[in-house]
């Protein structure tokens, strides 16, 4: 309250007081409540269409962004969908499955270290097996020299082209766009990419696809340069979950929903004990302000005229 | 009431003794707080965590 009281003395809360009054003597000369009847409705009458017209021109605006051309993909039920539900740390595995046989051909993921997957997807042990498997250029050495090395846990993923202008040349002009951050870095998230993926389909009557290029309707634009990535059966998986199509695309966007958002189950897990909390404090403070204001709620104000 | 005016005499009475009893309280209810929201957020997602599927891993490893 102090520090109200200081703005409301100080320069500029004065103007703004004053400024207020200026507007506010303006109306009080024709203010609302001393206006005949039929000036008051004819007002009414003007706010309520005012208002209407302005949702109007919003609804009808948004529409119009509705009809363009794109196709926006469906909200699918994802495990994680919930307020306090984590990722599906079985589908993240079998993600990273799919990434590293399938998507890892084309798109780098170089924000991605091998260290992150341990506690989430694998073991210790089992990443440093993965790792284990790439070579990578270390060095300079005691003469100067660059040198190969086994990769280590502390190596980021490695990246199928050594530049954006060499990925351009190998797939006919197209960037294949790095994946460790795609599900923030597109609308619609996980919901776009399994549409994507799962989405190829013939072109559409008079539409032809340029040499090259493939039809799908949730790609803005409707060409997109990559092959359709996945089929039923494009790799197995280890733990014998059967490899369909949608599986495969359920658990690779999955995977990519947790490289996006490393910090998603903590986040869920300090909401939940966040609500917990507030679910004590709430009807605390709430009791406290009943308790505070009951004084003023219940006291009686009475007039007595001057005898 | 008997049970809240011993607890007063005791704990509350005495300055010390209820700054004790605030800092141990507070140490008491947070672990006892995060442990059940822990508890409860992995009821809630039984299944789908590491900790519930690294088992399945770390036995084939030492085979």
């Amino acid at each position: 309250m102090a520090a109200l009281r200081v703005v409301a003395t100080t320069g500029s809360g004065r103007t703004l007081l004053n400024a207020a009054k200026c507007t506010h003597t303006h109306k009080a000369q024709m203010s609302f409540a001393s206006l005949p009847k039929g000036k008051k409705v004819a007002l009414t009458t003007l706010g309520v269409l005012t208002t209407g017209g302005i949702g109007l021109a919003l609804a009808l605006q948004q529409s119009v962004k509705a009809s363009d051309l794109e196709l926006h993909p469906p909200n699918y039920p994802w495990s994680h969908n919930g307020m306090v539900s984590s990722l599906d740390h079985a589908s993240i595995r079998r993600g990273y499955q799919v990434y590293k046989q399938v998507c890892s051909a084309c798109h780098s993921m170089e924000y991605l270290a091998f260290r992150n997957l341990v506690g989430v997807s694998h073991t210790e042990a089992e990443v440093k097996a993965i790792a284990e498997e790439i070579e990578v250029v270390d060095g300079p050495d005691d003469s100067g020299e660059m040198f190969t090395r086994p990769g280590k846990l502390s190596d980021y993923f490695p990246k199928p082209y050594p530049n954006p202008e060499a990925a351009r040349v190998a797939n006919n002009g197209a960037l294949p766009p790095d994946l460790s951050y795609i599900v923030n870095a597109r609308h619609g998230g996980e919901d776009y990419v399994f549409s994507l993926l799962t989405g190829y389909c013939d072109p559409p009557a008079g539409v032809s696809v340029r040499e090259g290029l493939y039809y799908n309707p949730y790609f803005p634009g409707q060409a997109i340069g990559m092959a359709p990535p996945i089929y039923n059966e494009v790799l197995e998986y280890e733990d014998g979950t059967p490899a369909t199509m949608s599986q495969v695309a359920k658990d690779v966007c999955t995977f990519l929903r947790w490289a996006a958002e490393p910090e998603h189950d903590q986040r869920k897990r300090m909401g939940l004990k966040l609500l917990m909390g507030s679910a004590i404090l709430i009807p605390l403070v709430y009791y406290m302000k009943r308790h505070r204001w009951s004084v003023l709620k219940s006291r009686k104000i009475a007039y007595r005229p001057p005898k | 009431m008997a049970l809240a005016k011993s607890v007063y005499n005791l704990l509350f009475r005495r300055t010390s003794t209820f700054a004790i009893t605030i800092m141990c309280g507070a140490i008491v209810f947070e672990r006892v707080f995060d442990q059940a929201g822990d508890t409860l957020f992995e009821q809630i997602n039984r299944g789908k965590l590491w900790k519930h599927i690294k088992h399945n891993y770390e036995e084939a490893e030492e085979e």
